[in-house]
């Protein structure tokens, strides 16, 4: 259905309430996002100052996700609401535990890159910066998410989605040239299991971005997409258990 | 658990997402074939073509003066008794033409039944009220109406309650319970289909939820359409929801379907409380 709005219920109060919980959702998505990328510098320059913001950050992140979860369990007891109205809060729900599990996941770059500074090994390395650029994909692709929740439309899903193959692509090689480095050298096992990790946190930030997408989908067109594959997803229109 | 163990819960899980998805099998009950109405000159009801399943419920909903109850009171002619009423186009229970004119219209009301939003008993006491039904198709013999009686105040919900004040003055009891009575009376003569025209409209909370849970009981034996302003009751109670807007029907599918994602988005409008 084209031209979905939040606004023009009959009730001004429920317009208000969908959209202050839309606004919340988006500064919760902004905070994550500031979150990957101080955490990821941090990491590879060794801010300390910058990784400890980072950690604040989850706090207001965590505070929000509760607010946002008490805001749509109030509007459904209350409001009963249906169709539209009734996906977007189930979304937002689902979308607030995926932005909570990616604040984490990035609180925990930060505290692998204090970790390492105090013990004096986070030296800079040419692997910084393939992670470097591999957090660009996955920023990106929460971006694009965000996006798309802002604006509604989910024309540009699957271009995201299909981002996270390249990132899929870029934790491989990463893999491959630690594991390289830990052959030539065994000294070099501890720090290159730490990047490792670091890079696995960044892969599993591209999975909760299209589960962010997967999500939307639902909430635009009502068609539950989860579990399918990329083919299946671009097919024009699969019959599923949601209809 | 074996690989054999996975594949067949997985097999049983499919097997019961789809029985959810479709319900039972769609036989249908009523047919409404391109039906126009009019008061006069005022077209109410523009070609309606819908299918009531079997022993399921259908629920109407729509705005005031979307023509919901004006397609429920054609099920069992009840618009025959209004002047300057014209209709056009079919209904049909199983395969018979309800409008053919060889239908005796009471014999038609015996198969369909109507619940109306106030509860209108009879001035008679609680087994009479039951029992009328039968007594006017000329059943008098005690036994049969005791077990009759009996019968349609259990499937009614309203035996415990009623047992041991049959000869009470129905108008005596509450609304509720009279509701009840009423579809007790409806049920008494076995119909087909049964008409409940906002049932619960009138009542207290707990009295539609009784009644809520009356209309689930009794979907095993009857096909039921209702017509509500409840859009949650609906949701609540009915296996497939039409919606109706300015004697059109907009769009009908399963409830279910019809409360998460709509097709239509004058029905998107309208459930979830927006003015376009």
């Amino acid at each position: 259905m084209e031209n979905i709005k939040i606004g023009h219920h009959i009730s001004g109060k429920f317009n208000n309430e969908l959209e202050d919980m839309r606004n919340k959702v988006l500064t919760m998505g902004g905070l994550v996002e500031q979150q990957i990328k101080r955490a990821v510098t941090a990491f590879s320059t060794a801010d300390l100052e910058m990784a400890e913001q980072v950690i604040k950050l989850d706090d207001q992140v965590d505070t929000l996700e509760i607010a946002i979860d008490h805001e749509c369990m109030q509007i459904l007891a209350l409001r009963q609401p249906a169709a539209f109205d009734l996906r977007l809060l189930v979304t937002a729900i689902k979308i607030v535990n995926e932005l909570e599990r990616v604040g984490d996941l990035a609180e925990r770059i930060a505290k692998m890159a204090i970790q390492l500074s105090e013990t004096g090994s986070n030296n800079r390395h040419e692997h910084y910066f393939e992670l470097v650029h591999m957090a660009d994909l996955v920023e990106n692709m929460l971006h694009g998410a965000l996006n798309v929740f802002a604006r509604m439309n989910v024309e540009d899903v699957t271009l995201i989605m299909d981002m996270d193959e390249n990132v899929d692509r870029e934790y491989a090689s990463i893999i491959r040239q630690l594991i390289t480095r830990m052959m030539e050298d065994q000294r070099n096992i501890t720090r290159m299991l730490d990047v490792l990790w670091v890079a696995r946190a960044l892969e599993r930030i591209g999975d909760r971005a299209c589960n962010i997408c997967e999500h939307l989908v639902y909430m635009v067109k009502g068609e539950d997409v989860r579990h399918l594959t990329q083919a299946e997803l671009k097919m024009p229109k699969k019959q599923n258990l949601s209809n | 658990m074996t690989t054999q163990d996975i594949a067949t819960q997985s097999m049983n899980l499919n097997s019961v997402l789809t029985k959810q998805a479709k319900g039972r099998p769609n036989e249908i009950s009523v047919t409404v074939e391109n039906l126009n109405l009019f008061y006069g000159q005022q077209q109410a009801l523009y070609s309606v073509n819908m299918e009531i399943p079997k022993k399921m419920v259908t629920a109407y909903i729509g705005p005031s003066g979307c023509g919901k109850s004006t397609l429920l009171c054609c099920i069992n002619r009840m618009n025959d008794l209004v002047d300057n009423v014209t209709i056009e186009g079919k209904v049909l229970l199983e395969n018979d033409d309800i409008y053919h004119k060889s239908v005796d219209v009471s014999d038609l009301r015996r198969r369909i039944g109507m619940v109306f939003q106030k509860p209108n008993p009879f001035p008679k006491s609680i087994f009479e009220n039951v029992a009328y039904g039968l007594r006017i198709q000329g059943v008098n013999d005690k036994q049969i109406l005791n077990e009759t009686v009996e019968h349609a105040l259990r499937s009614a919900a309203l035996w415990d309650e009623m047992k041991d004040r049959l000869n009470d003055n129905a108008l005596g009891i509450s609304g509720g319970q009279q509701q009840r009575l009423v579809i007790a009376r409806a049920i008494a003569i076995e119909p087909e289909v049964l008409l409940l025209d906002e049932p619960a409209s009138a009542l207290d909370p707990i009295s539609t939820l009784k009644i809520e849970e009356l209309i689930n009981e009794l979907k095993e034996k009857y096909t039921i359409v209702i017509v509500t302003h409840n859009m949650q009751q609906a949701a609540r109670v009915s296996d497939h929801t039409a919606f109706m807007y300015m004697g059109k029907l907009i769009e009908m599918s399963t409830t279910r379907k019809l409360f998460t994602n709509p097709q239509n988005k004058l029905t998107e409008d309208y459930i979830s409380g927006r003015y376009g």
